[in-house]
């Protein structure tokens, strides 16, 4: 494997246009990476999905050159109707359009962050894969006292011309005080085996609001991870909302730091998954100062050889009084092949607060299929209706009444 | 003061914290082949017995201990530990309680344990096991008449080898981990029973635990075994004195339960728990696995944690027998510089199996106390369903109280519920119970003793008496 890193590496340096400098940060990445090598079930995180063997039996070995001094064409079709929104562009890893055309162009501001550091401590070599072969790596920033107008959607688009089985993103996301972005992750894929890996970095000033929608629908055979690193000062809120259907393998990380007293994060997820699907959601929320919320509601359906896990952690550091923490996960077993895993965690150092979990799985309620049943409706109507309703529940949390009626219809959900 | 005050005052401190000056035989200290050989020759044991151990010791070289758990602890030197310490007078094992050391029968005395019958409490038959061997069984005759075996280790390997070899390890196997398989290679004594087909062990089996002598690690092994039809209720109790070292406490229990049979197993744990800046104190690795095997079976895991410096254990249950019902109630509490790590795993192998967990853990001073467990419903363990509960109280802001619990579904038609909660006690509570004329001190214990009362109320009468004492002791100080 290290000697395919390496001389993908080589190819890189030879074709793109990047300085000496950014070239020797990158090298200590690959380095720091080839000594680590992919996660495996040994650690406590990867427990319950190996990605090491995912890959292996998926993709086998991957590949990791791309020429991103070569453009690719945007393919219209992939666009979201019915929604007004700025865009980003992805296509095999380059960056091919940002397009803020909807906003005041003053108050966004787009900086290279190509050899930005990365600014906490972290065990896990996906980052160190990510840095060591992003293509370069922007900061987005939202001026003081500016909410956006429309909604910004990242499209994640892969097309054949590709050559690399291995494609890295990274982001990094900067909100001024009392401004409000809505981000929509969108993932298109028309290509087959490949593992993608983003990492988005958030920084939350006083009073600002983040939303972060990730849309994973279409049924694909790629593999994807994507951490959220959040950052929160004082009244900022964050919102996160997954949903992982589409991909053969799917962990979404969302790591959040509670820095500034009266800070909330809420995370929702759904997981819909069918034959052979492999998803994960995995969340660290840090409660460090006094008077932080969370709340967490993540919801299975799960069909043939599928297999969720969440494991959620909720730290409450020993000045973090009057904390309120809450998780709930909830699963319904629709096969006898499926399987459901969870590990709610709570690790608490305080004494004045209120945290607590749940966790339920099982299959369909007999006795409300009956109900139905017994009012007219068939069998498969029946068990429709039963998990929509569960659904739909999680869907309800979305505070943004436009973007939820698109998931809504997206996922195909009834009102 | 009034008696209550009075009573409290009497067990502020550690009053199991006495040494017995006694003549020990001890094995030479350090662990390796010859110190295995030197225990099995000891005790007069069999070749199959002696093959057992130097499997487990074989085994041993080649395992590391575990390292993933909550509380670390400073590395423990295993060559500096005597693995066999015995009361002189235990040489020529005396053939009746008359003949017992007298120091003993007094040690015993003051721990509240009664080894003369006549001193006894309603009915409670007592293994007593002092550092590594046991010293005495009570009530034999009695049981003997209902075939009920309950002798130590050591007796039972010399008088019923055939029970011993068949069950032995099958629960716990050689290969386990790191301290269930140094128990293997070098356990020196505990207790055995076995409750014939269809008998209703009449009265309570008791063991009672007493670590004595310095630089000693007390690996104690207790086999169960409830044939088709049985039942029995088994107490252990365990007491330490009070030193400034660390001791290690290694032992493993395995239940057995056979078609409808039921086991029900409940601790009180109250070993040394070091002093109040955490120096001293037992560590307490204990594996305790029960495997109900037949159809039908029931084993109830009952534990109150109050002592040792470290916790660490995992009463399990492995519900393979179709109908078998697990459960597992736990009062953990931690105070000064406690640690505790502790839970348990329910393992659904059969159909229509059942577990319940409840577990409240309470944290007080700078101690930190973790929740972990698992549930586990496998693939063919059609229609089981597991309900699990988890609450922490913590007193002051010093303390940690987690909760880690693993939930594995892979059985479309079973249930996992889980739930958990943190918190104090509010200030309501308190000033309600103190409107009413109790003190804070009382007002605390009150309401600990509420919160603790499904786990309590699962524990034989006279334990239940010391339980409720041993809760309020435990707690002393940490209010205010």
């Amino acid at each position: 494997m290290s000697e395919q890193l390496q001389s993908d590496f080589d190819k890189i340096v030879k074709t793109s246009k990047l300085s000496n400098e950014e070239i020797q940060f990158k090298k200590n990445f690959l380095n720091n990476f080839i000594k680590k090598g992919f996660p495996n079930r040994k650690q406590e995180d990867w427990k319950f999905l190996d990605i090491s063997q995912i890959i292996k039996k998926n993709i086998s070995d991957l590949s990791y050159f791309n020429d991103y001094s070569q453009s690719n064409k945007i393919d219209p079709s992939i666009f979201v109707d019915g929604l007004e929104h700025n865009k980003i562009i992805f296509i095999n890893g380059r960056i091919e359009k940002i397009d803020f055309n909807f906003e005041d162009q003053n108050k966004i501001e787009i900086i290279d962050e190509t050899k930005k550091d990365i600014s906490f401590e972290y065990e896990n070599s996906l980052i160190d894969l990510n840095s060591a072969f992003t293509d370069k790596v922007f900061k987005i920033s939202v001026k003081k006292n500016y909410s956006l107008k429309k909604p910004l959607i990242i499209y994640h688009s892969i097309n054949d011309k590709i050559k690399s089985t291995n494609i890295n993103l990274r982001l990094n996301f900067e909100l001024g005080e009392n401004s409000c972005f809505k981000l929509i992750d969108y993932f298109a894929d028309t290509t087959e085996k490949n593992f993608i890996n983003i990492f988005y970095n958030f920084n939350l000033e006083k009073h600002s609001i983040l939303k972060n929608y990730k849309i994973d629908k279409f049924r694909n055979n790629n593999l994807k991870y994507s951490l959220n690193n959040i950052e929160q000062d004082n009244n900022s809120v964050s919102e996160t909302f997954i949903l992982s259907a589409g991909s053969d393998y799917f962990k979404n990380e969302i790591n959040c730091n509670l820095n500034g007293e009266y800070s909330s994060a809420f995370i929702n997820g759904i997981f819909s998954l069918k034959e052979n699907q492999q998803h994960e959601i995995r969340t660290i929320i840090n409660h460090l100062v006094e008077n932080t919320k969370s709340y967490q509601l993540i919801k299975s359906v799960l069909g043939k050889n599928s297999k969720s896990a969440y494991q959620g952690r909720i730290l409450v550091n020993s000045k973090a009084q009057k904390t309120d923490g809450y998780q709930l996960s909830k699963a319904i077993l629709l096969d006898e092949t499926s399987e459901f895993n969870a590990k709610p965690e709570l690790e608490i150092y305080a004494d004045d607060v209120k945290c607590s979990h749940g966790s339920a799985s099982g299959s369909l309620d007999e006795n409300s299929i009956f109900y139905l049943m017994s009012r007219g409706l068939n069998y498969q109507q029946s068990k429709e209706l039963l998990i929509n309703g569960f659904l739909m529940d999680v869907v309800e949390k979305i505070t943004d009444v436009e973007i939820k009626n698109l998931i809504t219809n997206i996922i195909g959900l009834k009102q | 003061m009034d008696t209550r005050e009075k009573d409290i005052e009497k067990l502020k401190d550690y009053k199991y914290g006495f040494t017995t000056d006694i003549e020990n035989i001890k094995a030479p200290k350090g662990l390796n082949e010859d110190v295995i050989k030197f225990i099995s020759k000891i005790k007069k044991e069999p070749q199959w017995m002696l093959d057992f151990r130097l499997k487990a010791y074989e085994r041993l070289k080649l395992l590391k201990e575990p390292n993933w758990q909550k509380p670390k602890y400073p590395k423990i030197d295993y060559q500096n530990l005597y693995y066999y310490s015995a009361p002189k007078s235990m040489k020529d094992k005396p053939k009746s309680l008359d003949e017992l050391d007298p120091k003993l029968l007094e040690t015993y005395k003051k721990l509240g344990i009664p080894l003369q019958e006549q001193a006894r409490l309603n009915g409670i038959a007592v293994d007593a096991v002092f550092d590594s061997v046991s010293v005495a069984t009570t009530f034999k005759g009695e049981l003997t008449k209902h075939g009920i075996i309950f002798c130590s280790m050591s007796e039972a390997i010399q008088k019923h080898p055939d029970l011993v070899k068949k069950y032995l390890g099958t629960v716990i196997p050689v290969t386990d981990h790191f301290f269930a398989t140094l128990n293997s290679a070098v356990f020196t004594d505990g207790s055995f029973v076995y409750i014939p087909e269809g008998v209703k062990c009449p009265m309570e089996l008791s063991t009672y635990f007493r670590i004595n002598a310095s630089e000693t690690g007390q690996f104690e092994r207790t086999l169960i075994i409830a044939d088709k039809g049985s039942y029995v209720s088994y107490l252990e109790g365990c007491t330490a004195p009070m030193r400034d070292e660390n001791q290690l406490h290694a032992a493993n229990v395995e239940l057995i339960a056979l078609d409808d049979a039921e086991i029900k197993y409940s601790t009180v744990q109250n070993w040394y728990p070091g002093d109040e800046n955490g120096k001293g104190g037992i560590y307490n690795f204990v594996t305790k696995r029960g495997l109900c095997k037949g159809k039908n079976s029931k084993i109830s895991w009952t534990q109150v944690e109050t002592g040792s410096a470290i916790t660490w254990k995992y009463p399990s249950c492995i519900l393979k027998g179709d109908n078998s019902i697990g459960e597992f109630y736990s009062i953990a509490i931690t105070n000064n510089h406690q640690k505790a790590d502790t839970g348990t795993k329910m393992i659904h192998l059969g159909k229509n199996t059942k577990s319940k967990i409840i577990s409240k853990g309470i944290s007080a001073g700078f101690s930190d106390m973790t929740y972990r467990g698992l549930v586990d419903i496998n693939s063919k363990a059609k229609n089981s369903s597991n309900y699990t509960q988890c609450d922490s109280l913590l007193m002051g802001n010093k303390c940690g109280a987690h909760t880690v619990p693993y939930i594995k579904n892979k059985n479309f038609d079973s249930n996992i519920a889980h739930e958990a909660t943190t918190s104090k006690i509010s200030e309501e509570q308190l000033h309600y119970c103190q409107q009413r004329g109790l003190n804070p001190e009382e007002a605390v214990g009150l309401i600990v003793n509420g919160f603790c009362k499904e786990v309590l109320q699962q524990l034989p009468m006279e334990f239940a008496v010391e339980a409720q004492k041993l809760v309020g002791i435990s707690l002393e100080g940490s209010v205010g």
